[in-house]
């Protein structure tokens, strides 16, 4: 394996992690402030289909951003009424998204392109382009340091710098201000926050907030990366990310690498269909099912321990 | 004292629910150009309308009480199994092992060895998660989430490596022997002289599972385990403090749960495809959290949730070939039955028991 190859999967590295990186913050957010998600999966579908089907019809991909992020949040919002406001199950109401989200992007998508569920190709404008840093071309020549910097760190689209920026924030975010430690603390214990005085319901809905448009980010990349949506295309991400943010036990550092982790195990799973190690071959169905048997193993307690937040799952109910 | 009588928590509340989940369902229909009532008909017609249709819905009945009946056992117990679909596979790989293993004479000897067949791998996918809830504390929803994967994974590896007929190009086993053929019901029926569609997919399995809905009541409400699972559902420090072992009780209720799961494999896999194919169970072991949720967790719910959910899977296959709405329509209809049944429960709940009580003060006044 030559240094080129290794920057090739390192580069589908980033790409694949991309996605998953934004979703896992955004999973983050909810889950911190006591709200488990397992509905990740389908706002990043929703919003994939309808970045995919505004971007299609105006020709811009910043107008699909923001229809993908207005999606997600309508997700994110049906999602806090039935958890907060209803103080429902948010497990059931997760999975209930989940199946929302995979019948009616078809269903709507069906009824708008006439395609089987699919959104016309997207092309020119209608995608993310590449962002060449400066001198990517002028330094490519020097050996070693430039085909890294051209090849891995140039030449990404503009959610993905994003998605590497939304990491430093939402530490600062969650660790240097007054709103993420009201936010880290409802998570844990809302009654102690309700008693200092602030909303336990606001704070939540805030945190479905920002978890609706990082989930809107990360399927309108899905969207840009594929060139349309496709039926059922976030294929598992939304859980894979879940499983990162256990496996990064709820820090956004820690999902960062997590989430390339994971993105580099895919990258692999891509480009290789089976990894011989002398005379064992390891199938590619492992490769594929690595991420969760990690999760489990890592959930196990085996390798260091997985605590969630405390208040997680459970919705606020005021003593009377 | 209760804020409601009994029927209404039972009957009246997933009733409401239901008519909401149809009426946003049917919304759906009209906004996207659709008649609504025109495409109930062609559901009711499609799987009612003639054996076959009939045949088709009670196969997917089958399918439905099986994992329904599953997820409801683990919910008695206030554990929540979504790896019902990872259980399922399994249990198909379970019955089709059984199935391939020797050239069965008569399909009433098969069918008791797959059954033992689908519950024990079903049962054994589950065993994980469950010691993992009980000994390590690791959440059950998660885990068992990342068992469908892994089964997915898994039973493709079997199939594609081991089961697989070589040289073929579907990646599906080899089709089982005559002897592993279960009884339909034309041929079950053809002796009364009715005569049932000869291509309906449904099949003994059916009998199995009606059976395996009252002994799921035998189960909860009139035995001793039933009776610690439902202790330990309503509280576990009461339970603990009763001497009921926690550990003992989560790892039995999700290994009958994916006992459960395992057994519906004898319908799809045995019954209906007669070899393994890649993703034999098609969601059912998703909507068994549907069909669990809707019918309350009580056998005779979860009859009459399968029976509609059978519904709509096949009324609705119609109205993909005759109204060209597509299939995804049940997946929404079962997102939207999810939401209301299960998440937004007290939605409904909360106007009607202050409803009741507003009533009974004013007939105590």
């Amino acid at each position: 394996m030559d240094y080129l190859t290794i920057l090739q999967i390192l580069d589908s590295t980033v790409r694949l992690a991309t996605p998953l990186l934004l979703t896992c913050l955004a999973g983050l957010f909810s889950e911190r402030a006591g709200i488990v998600d397992i509905g990740l999966e389908g706002k990043l579908l929703a919003a994939a289909f309808m970045s995919g089907a505004v971007a299609y019809v105006t020709g811009s991909i910043w107008l699909g951003l923001l229809a993908g992020v207005a999606a997600s949040l309508a997700f994110s919002m049906l999602h806090g009424l039935a958890s907060i406001t209803f103080k429902g199950d948010q497990l059931i109401s997760g999975v209930a998204l989940n199946f929302l989200a995979a019948g009616l992007t078809v269903v709507i998508g069906q009824s708008w392109f006439a395609l089987g569920g699919r959104t016309p190709s997207l092309s020119g404008n209608g995608r993310f382009g590449e962002w060449n840093l400066p001198f990517s071309d002028a330094w490519s020549k020097i050996p070693v340091f430039g085909p890294t910097y051209n090849e891995l760190i140039s030449g990404h689209t503009a959610l993905t710098y994003i998605a590497i920026l939304a990491v430093p924030v939402s530490w600062w975010v969650l660790y240097r201000t007054r709103f993420g430690l009201r936010l880290r603390a409802v998570g844990e214990n809302p009654s102690a926050v309700d008693t200092a005085g602030v909303s336990v319901v606001r704070l939540r809905y805030l945190a479905l907030v920002i978890a609706g448009v990082l989930c809107g980010l990360a399927g309108t990349y899905l969207a840009s990366l594929a060139a349309g949506f496709v039926k059922d295309m976030s294929a598992g991400r939304g859980y894979i990310a879940l499983a990162a943010l256990i496996f990064a036990k709820w820090r956004p550092w820690y999902a960062l690498s997590a989430t390339l982790l994971f993105g580099l195990l895919e990258a692999i799973g891509n480009r290789y269909q089976s990894i011989a190690i002398g005379d064992f071959v390891i199938p590619v169905q492992f490769m594929q099912a690595l991420p969760y048997i990690l999760t489990v193993v890592i959930l196990a307690g085996f390798i260091g321990k997985a605590i969630p937040p405390r208040a997680g799952g459970t919705p606020y109910v005021k003593e009377r | 004292m209760q804020a409601m009588p009994k029927w209404a928590d039972a009957v009246l509340i997933p009733l409401i629910s239901i008519l909401l989940a149809f009426f946003f369902s049917g919304l759906m229909i009209w906004a996207i150009g659709k008649d609504p009532v025109v495409a109930i008909q062609t559901m009711i017609q499609g799987a009612f309308g003639s054996t076959n249709g009939i045949g088709y819905t009670l196969y997917y009945t089958t399918n439905f009480i099986f994992t329904g009946l599953a997820i409801a056992v683990a919910y008695h117990a206030r554990l929540f199994n979504i790896g019902g679909e990872g259980q399922v596979m399994l249990g198909g790989l379970g019955v089709a092992l059984v199935c391939l293993a020797i050239d069965w004479p008569h399909w009433a000897l098969a069918l008791p060895a797959a059954m033992i067949g689908g519950a024990v791998f079903g049962a054994a996918w589950a065993f994980i998660p469950a010691y993992l809830q009980a000994k390590r504390g690791s959440h059950i929803v998660i885990t068992t989430m990342m068992f469908n994967f892994i089964a997915s994974a898994f039973v493709g590896y079997i199939l594609l490596n081991y089961l697989k007929v070589p040289g073929s190009m579907s990646t599906e086993s080899a089709g089982f022997s005559a002897g592993a053929h279960l009884p339909t019901f034309h041929e079950m029926l053809a002796p009364f002289g009715i005569n049932f569609s000869k291509n309906a997919p449904a099949n003994i399995s059916f009998l199995i599972a009606l059976l395996a809905a009252f002994g799921f009541w035998v189960l909860i409400w009139k035995t001793r385990l039933g009776y610690e699972i439902r202790s330990f559902g309503a509280s576990e420090t009461a339970a603990k403090y009763a001497g009921i072992n926690p550990v003992r009780i989560t790892i039995i209720a999700m290994m009958i749960s994916g006992a459960l799961c395992g057994l519906m494999a004898i319908n799809n896999v045995m019954g209906e495809a007669e070899r393994l194919i890649d993703n034999a169970p098609e969601g059912a072991g998703f909507i068994g959290i549907a069909v669990a949720l809707m019918g309350r967790n009580h056998p005779i719910g979860i009859v009459l949730a399968a029976l509609l959910f059978g519904f709509l899977y096949q009324g609705g296959a119609e109205l993909t070939f005759w109204e060209a709405i597509p299939r995804e329509l049940i997946v929404v209809i079962q997102g939207l039955v999810i939401m209301f049944t299960g998440a937004l429960d007290n939605m409904v709940r909360a106007p009607l028991e202050k409803l009741f009580l507003a009533l009974r003060k004013t007939k105590e006044a």
